[in-house]
């Protein structure tokens, strides 16, 4: 064990020790896990103060904070007479920073003051708040949010705009021409002066523009200004007020957790709910689609209740699946074609005269474990249905929801909060969180509001993972060391299959299953590939960069072994690919330059360089890493990000230094192992992420851009791990074809 | 038997089972939501608060084991450091999904409690029990030193 970690360990110990003395309870190192479990079997809940509902009421869940009209010109903003601008944003706030981004586009369009910019959360309406990137359907995924809103919330910030200025030119007699707007003030020369409150009343009065000019870049106020548009979630982060779906308080509100199936696919049997119910402040031990929930005045109590509860479950067929067994059946399918993807119009293998290097990839199922474990609240009264979550696809947990309640779209109210992380999780295509509460506050009647909550570890055993994947690469170099061959198959389950999203697999090919190898930015018309994608009982789901969490991996390895095969630098191997995409080839050049590639580095430490285009967007890093003993340290890394105009730099920034953490903890020890039908790893002491002194320094370089927008959220994952994984096999390390790299044993853990 | 706690310099009488994590008392008894839940198993530091001004996992905290003793929340810092992390957190945008957040602001301000000006070593040492997903470390670091600059000047 990591001697911090162990460290910490041994804090935590001591200090429950020294607590626990005055109780004498100081006898032996119990772990927590056992003390825990004991202090379970001593005791009886003796009752459970729950908040009154008058300070519950008085706790509603909002938003950042939202002003009233009365100037409200479209869906997306409103100008309140109190002088405050409200913008509703459309997407999820996970943490990628969008509140903000949306924020700062309608602020720039309407000249408004910052600090009095306040932000809420849109209602489930996919006519108003439709992703345009691809819709029909009210969701934030594909890193899409400021890219298919760039228009739109600056066009809505411009109309309000024009509409104060039409009501302060008719109230002052003035040219509309003639009057100036800054920082929520229309000024003119006369000397007139109304701040956007004072005139809102007015301008609610004037008749929208159709095509309110926008701005030229040369006249933009926050679009792509450093640090002009601080978060507007930073302050309640920061002192505990953000509301989380964990935090939101009504008035009965009851907590159920789940006695999730133990094996995926396990079928429900038959449970006694005698010790359950005897657990005090445990209301309801009940039947629901997903397992038996056990509803309590608390989570602890909840917890409590479960942990008494016995289920019968059939898992007959289940606890077959185990993913050592599949990893070795996903290698036998690997070495046979399989359903094309894109076929070869170049050279042919007659031509590989040269090196040719066979690989086999594999990647590890991988769980999102956001730092909020998954919830969801609902609420049925008054015949209609209310849930409060992070509603990260409101459509599809609005209809998903409607239909479990049994009740039409419009008899259900979604309340989206902002959520702890989801990097993916809470974009799902069966909304299992949502669903889960509505069949539990369904199965109680309707009595109160109930919130479902899982625990860490029924967050980890889940399912919903990123899919196993292994690749089969055959690629070959021709007589003057260009690629001549390049035979490539995947083998992974299919993410849409089975799905709202189902509609999206054309000819057998879920896109996101070969996004990433499939238009590659390198010009590789010699590649030839197929897909296999085998059905499991674990379902799949799209986890930070989706495909090309493992895609980046295999090309920028792939084309690295195969620049060192041919005895050319990695940068201009893979510049002399990149004729056909400049802005791969400028964010590589970038980094490279930034980075200082090709410079004298301190013995055991070397350079790797990756490049990879996502929703795109661009991104090339090069990772510093050492190499002692065979562990491997990431000391440094260098980001080259091209995402079009950089909307808000420094957000741009804060999602490449954290998709370098994210994926680097990935790389070390994401690993989901399915023992027995269930996952092996279930909570943070297995389940390991990167933690502070594992993170690299990063420095980020943006490109400066006129390009239409694209994402930030996850571009910056594919291509940290190849980078590494370059950087270790310069060192003399291994080419690692098997993640994570715990698995090799080239992490001090 | 009730348990007396002193939770952000407030008295109160838990009657309820004194084996209940401290966490879920603070959160679902007291009603203060700034403290998280994380994990269950002091892996993550989300629930971190001070108990006698130095850092506890409230997760793994059977409330009995705080009877009688100072325990702060995010939402009862007051203290010089606690301010000074508090800015700098704001001022250099550390937050992004902003879960851990209250639990990284309790162990930074511990740390700067007992160490004004803490190396990249202590920062580890004292930081290393808090996971963060969105992996906000960086920022993390600079604004702890931020913090110790501002309480210095």
């Amino acid at each position: 064990m990591h001697p911090l970690i162990s460290g910490f360990h041994a804090d935590e110990q001591r200090r429950m020790l020294e607590l626990l003395g005055d109780l004498q309870w100081s006898a032996p190192l119990l772990s927590r896990r056992v003390f825990l479990q004991s202090a379970a079997a001593t005791g009886l809940l003796l009752g459970f103060g729950w908040l009154t509902p008058s300070s519950a009421e008085a706790a509603l869940p909002g938003a950042e904070g939202a002003a009233a009209g009365p100037l409200a010109p479209n869906a997306f903003v409103r100008v309140g007479s109190d002088n405050l601008v409200t913008v509703i944003c459309k997407h999820h706030e996970m943490g990628q920073g969008n509140t903000t981004g949306l924020a700062s586009l309608v602020a720039d369009e309407l000249d408004a003051d910052w600090a009095l910019v306040r932000t809420e959360y849109a209602p489930s309406d996919v006519k108003l708040y439709n992703n345009l990137n691809f819709g029909p359907l009210q969701g934030t995924g594909g890193s899409s949010a400021i890219a298919n809103s760039f228009l739109q919330y600056r066009g809505a910030g411009a109309t309000a705009r024009a509409m104060l200025i039409a009501a302060a030119a008719e109230t002052w007699q003035v040219p509309a021409s003639e009057i100036r707007t800054s920082k929520n003030t229309l000024t003119h020369a006369s000397g007139r002066r109304a701040t956007y409150g004072e005139m809102a009343v007015a301008a609610s009065k004037q008749a929208p523009p159709a095509n309110p000019p926008l701005k030229s870049p040369a006249q933009y106020t926050f679009i792509g200004k450093d640090r002009s548009a601080p978060r507007v979630d930073s302050p309640s982060k920061c002192n505990g007020t953000a509301m989380y779906t964990a935090d939101v308080k009504l008035p009965g509100l009851l907590t159920a957790v789940i006695a999730w199936p133990p094996s995926f696919g396990a079928k429900f049997v038959s449970f006694d709910a005698t010790e359950a119910k005897k657990v005090q402040g445990v209301t309801d031990v009940v039947e629901v689609p997903e397992g038996v929930a056990v509803v309590a005045t608390g989570t602890w109590a909840a917890m409590q209740g479960r942990r008494a509860l016995k289920v019968q479950w059939d898992e007959s067929t289940s606890k077959a699946l185990d993913s050592d067994a599949l990893l070795a059946d996903y290698r036998a399918r690997a070495a046979q074609p399989g359903t094309p993807f894109t076929k070869p119009t170049g050279a042919s293998a007659a031509n590989a005269t040269g090196k040719t290097i066979v690989a086999v990839y594999e990647f590890p199922f991988l769980a999102h474990a956001s730092m909020e474990p998954m919830n969801c609240v609902a609420w049925l009264h008054d015949g209609i249905l209310e849930t409060w979550s992070g509603h990260q696809f409101p459509s599809f947990d609005h209809m998903f929801a409607a239909k479990a309640a049994g009740l039409p779209m419009e008899k259900v109210k979604l309340n989206t909060l902002v959520s702890g992380g989801s990097f993916g999780r809470r974009a799902n295509s069966w909304s299992d969180f949502t669903v889960a509460a509505v069949n539990v506050a369904k199965a109680i009647g309707g009595r109160a509001p109930v919130r479902v909550q899982f625990t860490r570890e029924d967050d980890t055993g889940a399912g919903l993972y990123r899919p196993m994947f292994v690749h089969a690469v055959k690629a070959g170099l021709d007589s003057k060391g260009n690629i001549a061959v390049w035979e490539h198959t995947i083998v992974g389950q299919s993410i849409m299959a089975g799905g709202p999203m189902a509609m999206m697999i054309k000819d057998g090919i879920d896109p996101t299953s070969v996004e990433g190898v499939d238009k590659s930015v390198y010009n590789l018309p010699m590649l030839a590939g197929s897909l296999h994608s085998p059905v499991l009982s674990v379902r799949p789901l799209w986890w930070r960069s989706v495909g090309n969490t493992h895609t980046a991996y295999v090309m920028e390895t792939m084309i690295d072994e195969l620049a060192a095969a041919a005895g050319r630098d990695p940068v201009a191997f893979r510049l002399a690919l990149l004729e056909k995409s400049p802005r791969a080839a400028g964010v590589l050049k970038l980094a490279a330059e930034k980075a200082g590639w090709g410079r004298p580095l301190r013995p055991g430490v070397a350079q790797g360089i990756a490049v990879h285009e996502s929703f795109g967007s661009f991104v090339a890093q090069v990772a510093e890493v050492s190499l002692r003993k065979g562990k491997v340290k990431v000391e440094r890394v260098v980001c080259a990000v091209d995402c079009g105009v950089p909307v808000n730099p420094d957000v741009i920034r804060a999602q490449m230094e954290g998709c370098i953490g994210f994926a680097l903890g990935a790389m070390y020890y994401g690993e989901i192992e399915i023992k027995d039908g269930r996952a092996a790893q279930r909570n943070f002491d297995t389940y390991r992420s990167l933690r502070i002194h594992e993170m690299p320094r990063v420095e980020v370089h943006i490109v400066a851009s006129n390009e239409k927008p694209s994402g930030v959220g996850e571009p910056g994952v594919p291509p940290l791990a190849p980078a590494v994984a370059n950087a270790v096999a310069k060192l003399g390390g291994p080419r690692v074809r098997r993640l994570p790299l715990t698995r090799a044993g080239m992490v001090e853990v | 038997m009730s348990v007396t706690l002193i939770i952000n310099g407030t008295r109160r009488e838990y009657e309820g089972d004194p084996n209940t994590p401290l966490l879920w008392v603070i959160r679902e008894d007291v009603g203060l939501t700034g403290t998280k839940y994380g994990c269950g198993i002091a892996q993550c530091g989300a629930c971190t608060v001070h108990v006698d001004g130095r850092p506890l996992r409230s997760c793994s905290a059977p409330v009995s084991a705080v009877a009688d003793r100072p325990v702060t929340t995010i939402e009862g810092l007051s203290s010089r450091a606690a301010k000074a992390v508090q800015k700098a957190w704001v001022d250099l945008d550390v937050v992004q999904c902003g879960y851990c957040q209250s639990g990284q602001i309790m162990s930074a301000t511990a740390l700067l409690e007992q160490k004004p000006k803490p190396s990249d070593t202590d920062i580890d040492h004292a930081m290393a029990g808090n996971i963060c997903r969105c992996a906000t470390y960086q920022r993390i670091r600079a604004a702890i030193h931020a913090a110790s600059a501002q309480l210095a000047g």
